[in-house]
C-alpha cells in the first residue's frame, strides 16, 4: 500500500457550502475537533449564488404567519412525495435557525418595524392554500446566499473549525464491517495525497447541475458526493428529479432570482401577452417552478418564445421603477447587465428554464444519517451522514420551492451537527481502516494516474451534458430516454478510461476534473435509468408518454441502486409528529 | 486573438514565462476572459486557474487583465483586449503557486485580523435583533465584498507591507463591523487597529476603487475608520 499521511478529526465535513459549514459549526462551537474539507475556498461555495432568500415562517411580513401553512404549500410543492415528517421538522425547527443566522450577523433586509424582510415567492400561500399569496422569504437584498455563505465563514472562523481548504475529497474509505471511516483526499497545492479519519463523516458537496449543458450551477457542482456515495454501493434516491428554474439568462444560463417576480416581475411571450394567466390563473408567475418552467417551454414550442429563433421568452421588470429595481433586485440589475446587455429598468430580459437544482440525493433521516435500503427495508450506514443538495432527507419531493434550499441547508446542517454532536459526548471511537480498506478507495485515483492514452476530460464532459440536455430535460420521453440511456451506457467505459496528459503535482485542476467527470457521469447514469423507469409525471419530472400523476403505482420514492443499476421504491413519510396528515391532492396553482 | 498568459509550473519551470497562444473567438460574441481560458484549457489542459461561479459572486478567478485586476469570468474580451491582444497574469504581489493561481494566505490572514464576525454578548431572546431599515442600509456597500483580492493586490501600499498594513478589502470588512449597529465590539476593533500601519499606510491611492468587479469603495470605509480612530484619539 501507498504509505499516506493521516489526519484524525472527531468529524470531517466534506463541503465548505451552506450545509457544511452549518454543521461543521456546530461541532466546533462544543470543542469537538472538526475539520471542513472543501475544494474551493468556502465563500466561493455554490451557495454564494443563491440570491431571493430563505423561506421561512418568522411571521415578520404576516404576524399571523405558521409554520403549518409552510409545510403544507412544501408538501403540496413536492407532488406529495416529500416527507412529512421531515418537511414538519424542517418548517418548525426554520425560524430559531434563521434567528440564529441573524444573531451571527447576516446583514437581512429590513422592514420599517426593524424586523427581518420577506418577499413573496413561488408556491407560498395563507391558511393552507385558501389565504392567498404569503410572503415568507426572508431576504439580504437579491444577496442572501452570499451574505449567508460569508457569515457561516465568519461564525466558523470565530469557533476554531479547521479548514482544509482546497482540498478534494476522492473517494470514501469503508472498513470491513462496513463503516465510514473517512475519506482520502488530495490537498491541491502540493498534490499530496492523504487520508483523513475521522468519526463521523459528513458529504455536504452540494448538487450537480454540470451533469447538464445549460445550468444555473457553478463550475464546481459535479455531484463528487454523489459520486462517492454510489461508488461505495450506496443507493441514492429520486435522483431523476430535477429542477429547471424558469429564470436563467438566455445564451448564459446565470440565474435570475424568482424573487423578481415576488416583487411583482411577470413572464410575457413574443405577442407581450403575461401568459402564465392562462395556465396558473391563481397564482400566475408565482406558481411552483415546475408549472412555470413547462409552462414556459410550451409557449416557445407553440411558436410564442421571443427572439429570432423564437427560443426564449421574456421576465419583464422595467414597470417596477429604477428604485425597486436598485433596492430590491441590484445582483439582477448587475447580472443582467452584463450577461444579457440589458438593462431591467429599461427592457425585460431574454429567460429560459435552465437546470438548477437536484432534488434527489443521498437519503438521509432528519438526523442527517445516511440510509440505505437491504432487502427492502432501510438500514443506516455507520458513519456516514450527508446533508444540504447533496442529501435527500426528503423536503423537496419531486419539486422544491423557491427559498426552501437555504432553509433546508441550514436547518439540516445543524441537525446533523447536532445528532453527531451527542454522538460524540457519548463517545464513540475511530473505527480502523485496513490497508487494504485504503488501498480500495485509492483505486480510481491510482488509474487515472496510471493512464497514459485515454479519452480526453473535455470531449467527453460536452458529450455528456449534451446527453444529458437532450433527453432528460424539462420534457420526457421513454423513446428519447432510451437513446439517451444507450449514449451513456457507450459512454461509461470511455469515463473510466481518461487519461491527463499532465501528471504534475502542485494545483493540478485536470487531474481534479478528470475526477469531477466521473462523478458528473455516475450522477447522469442514475438520473437517465431512474427517469426512465419512473413511468409517471409528477414534479418535476414530466413524460409526453405518462403524462397523468400516477399515485397507486408511485406516491413513493424511488431508490436507485449502483450495483445492480435497479431502481426500487421507498415508502414516503406520511406521519408528521404534530399535525395531522396532508393528504395527496390534485395539484393546481 | 493573440493571447500571452502567465505560466509557470514549480515542478517543471525554473522561471516563469509569458506563452502566446492564438484562440480563435466565436464570431458575433463578445466572450468573457475566463471562456477563452476554458478554451485554451480544453486544448492545453497543463493550464491552472481558479474559477467557481462564473457570474462574479464567488470571487474565484481574480486575475490581472491587460495590466487591470478583475474577474475573469464578468470581463469582456472586448473592454480589456483593445490593442486586439489579451494579456493575462496572476494577481500582482503575492506568491505564485503555478500559472494564473495565487497563494492567498496573507491576504486571508489579514481578513481574519480584523475579527470579521459579528460581537454581541447582550442576550437576544427568541428572535432576531432589530434593525432599522437607514441602520441596515449603512452596511450596503460593505457586506458585498467577494474576497476577490483584486483591490488589496493593486494596492501599493499592500505590495510594500502586506504583513503589517490591512489592506482596502480587510478595512473594507473591518468598517462593515464598525458600521453594524449591531456589533458591541467597537472600541476593541478600534483599538486594534490603532496603530501607524494597520490603516494609515492607505495612501489613499484609489487602485482598490477602480478595479472593485463589485464597485465598492474601500478608500471611503478606509476614510471613515481614520475618523473613528481621529475622534477616538481626541
Amino acid at each position: 500500500m501507498t504509505a499516506l499521511r493521516k489526519l484524525s478529526f472527531d468529524a470531517v465535513v466534506i463541503g465548505g457550502g451552506g450545509a457544511g459549514m452549518r454543521a461543521s459549526l456546530q461541532m466546533a462551537q462544543s470543542g469537538f475537533k472538526t475539520a471542513c474539507l472543501t475544494k474551493v475556498f468556502p465563500t466561493r461555495s455554490h451557495t454564494v449564488s443563491a440570491q431571493g432568500g430563505i423561506t421561512c415562517a418568522i411571521a415578520s411580513a404576516d404576524p399571523d404567519d405558521d409554520w403549518r401553512w409552510h409545510m403544507y404549500d412544501t408538501v403540496k410543492g413536492s407532488d406529495y412525495i416529500g416527507d412529512q415528517d421531515a418537511i414538519e421538522y424542517m418548517c418548525s425547527v426554520g425560524p430559531e435557525a434563521v434567528f440564529e443566522l441573524e444573531h451571527m450577523g447576516l446583514p437581512f433586509s429590513r422592514f420599517e418595524n426593524g424586523r427581518i424582510y420577506q418577499r413573496p415567492f413561488g408556491g407560498q400561500s395563507k391558511d393552507y392554500g385558501a389565504g392567498g399569496q404569503a410572503a415568507r422569504t426572508c431576504a439580504a437584498a437579491d444577496r442572501t446566499g452570499h451574505a449567508l455563505l460569508h457569515t457561516l465563514y465568519q461564525a466558523n472562523l470565530k469557533n476554531n473549525t479547521t479548514f482544509l481548504n482546497e482540498w478534494f475529497a476522492v473517494d470514501l474509505v469503508r472498513n470491513q464491517d462496513g463503516v465510514v471511516v473517512g475519506v482520502i483526499a488530495i490537498e491541491i497545492e502540493t498534490g499530496e495525497v492523504v487520508f483523513v479519519e475521522s468519526k463521523a463523516t459528513v458529504l455536504a458537496t452540494g448538487g450537480a447541475g454540470r451533469i447538464y449543458a445549460s445550468t444555473t450551477n457553478a463550475h464546481i457542482n459535479t455531484g463528487d458526493g454523489i459520486g462517492m456515495a454510489l461508488r461505495a454501493g450506496y443507493a441514492v434516491q429520486d435522483i431523476e428529479m430535477w429542477q429547471f428554474h424558469p429564470t436563467g439568462i438566455y445564451g448564459a444560463g446565470t440565474l435570475v432570482t424568482e424573487g423578481c417576480r415576488g416583487e411583482g416581475g411577470y413572464l410575457i411571450n413574443k405577442d407581450g401577452e403575461r401568459f402564465m394567466e392562462r395556465y396558473a390563473p391563481n397564482a400566475k408567475d408565482l406558481a411552483g417552478r415546475d408549472v412555470v418552467a413547462r409552462s414556459m417551454m410550451t409557449e416557445i414550442l407553440e411558436g410564442r418564445g421571443c427572439g429570432e429563433q423564437g427560443d426564449h421568452v421574456f421576465l419583464k421588470l422595467d414597470h417596477l421603477g429604477k428604485e425597486i429595481l436598485h433596492s430590491r433586485l441590484p445582483g439582477i440589475t448587475e447580472l443582467s447587465k452584463t450577461f444579457a446587455h440589458v438593462d431591467p429598468v429599461n427592457a425585460p430580459i431574454p429567460v429560459v428554464p435552465t437546470c438548477h437544482y437536484m432534488m434527489g440525493g443521498i437519503p438521509t433521516n432528519v438526523n442527517g444519517q445516511a440510509i440505505t435500503q437491504v432487502n427492502g427495508k432501510d438500514q443506516i450506514i455507520p458513519g456516514l451522514y450527508a446533508c444540504g443538495e447533496a442529501a435527500c432527507v426528503s423536503v423537496h419531493g419531486a419539486n422544491r420551492l423557491g427559498g426552501n434550499s437555504l432553509l433546508d441547508l441550514v436547518v439540516f446542517g445543524r441537525a446533523a451537527g447536532i445528532f453527531i454532536e451527542e454522538q460524540l459526548q457519548q463517545g464513540i471511537e475511530y473505527n480502523q481502516a485496513s490497508e487494504e480498506d485504503v488501498d480500495r478507495a485509492m483505486g480510481r485515483l491510482n488509474q487515472l494516474d496510471s493512464n497514459d492514452n485515454g479519452e480526453d476530460t473535455a470531449q467527453l464532459k460536452k458529450e455528456l451534458q449534451s446527453c444529458m440536455q437532450n433527453y432528460f430535460g424539462v420534457f420526457r420521453d421513454g423513446e428519447y430516454m432510451k437513446k439517451g440511456r444507450e449514449e451513456l451506457d457507450a459512454m461509461r467505459d470511455r469515463v473510466a478510461n481518461i487519461a491527463i496528459s499532465d501528471k504534475s503535482k502542485a494545483f493540478n485542476t485536470a487531474r481534479m476534473e478528470a475526477l469531477e467527470l466521473q462523478n458528473l457521469f455516475e450522477v447522469a447514469e442514475a438520473t437517465a435509468i431512474a427517469a426512465d423507469e419512473r413511468t409517471e409525471s409528477r414534479g418535476a419530472h414530466s413524460r409526453g408518454d405518462y403524462p397523468e400523476r400516477d399515485d397507486k403505482n408511485w406516491l413513493c420514492h424511488s431508490l436507485y441502486h449502483p450495483e445492480t443499476k435497479k431502481l426500487t421504491k421507498r415508502d414516503v413519510n406520511f406521519k408528521p409528529k404534530t399535525v395531522e396528515t396532508f393528504e395527496p391532492k390534485v395539484r393546481t396553482y | 486573438m493573440l493571447v500571452s498568459v502567465y505560466r509557470y509550473n514549480p515542478e517543471t519551470d525554473r522561471e516563469p514565462y509569458m506563452q502566446d497562444v492564438e484562440v480563435s473567438l466565436p464570431e458575433g460574441k463578445d466572450l468573457m476572459v475566463l471562456d477563452v481560458l476554458n478554451l485554451i484549457k480544453e486544448r492545453d489542459q497543463s493550464l491552472s486557474y481558479r474559477r467557481s461561479c462564473r457570474e462574479g459572486v464567488c470571487g474565484s478567478d481574480g486575475v490581472n487583465m491587460n495590466g487591470k485586476n478583475g474577474l475573469a469570468c464578468i470581463t469582456p474580451v472586448s473592454e480589456v483586449a483593445t490593442s486586439g491582444k489579451l494579456v493575462v497574469r496572476p494577481l500582482p504581489g503575492l506568491p505564485v503557486i503555478r500559472d494564473l493561481v495565487v497563494d492567498m494566505g496573507v491576504f486571508y490572514k489579514q481578513y481574519q485580523r480584523i475579527k470579521p464576525y459579528l460581537q454581541n454578548s447582550t442576550p437576544a431572546g427568541g428572535r432576531e435583533r432589530l434593525q432599522s431599515p437607514e441602520d441596515r442600509a449603512k452596511l450596503d456597500g460593505l457586506y458585498e465584498c467577494i474576497l476577490c483580492a483584486c483591490c488589496s493586490t493593486s494596492c501599493p501600499s499592500f505590495w510594500w507591507n502586506p504583513e503589517k498594513f490591512v489592506g482596502p478589502s480587510g478595512l473594507l470588512q473591518a468598517y462593515r463591523f464598525l458600521a453594524d449597529t449591531r456589533d458591541e465590539a467597537t472600541e476593541e476593533r478600534l483599538a486594534d487597529l490603532d496603530d501607524p500601519f494597520s490603516v494609515f499606510r492607505c495612501r489613499g491611492i484609489m487602485n482598490c476603487v477602480s478595479v472593485c468587479p463589485k464597485g465598492l469603495n474601500p478608500t471611503k470605509a478606509i476614510g471613515h475608520i481614520r475618523d473613528m480612530l481621529l475622534s477616538r484619539a481626541t
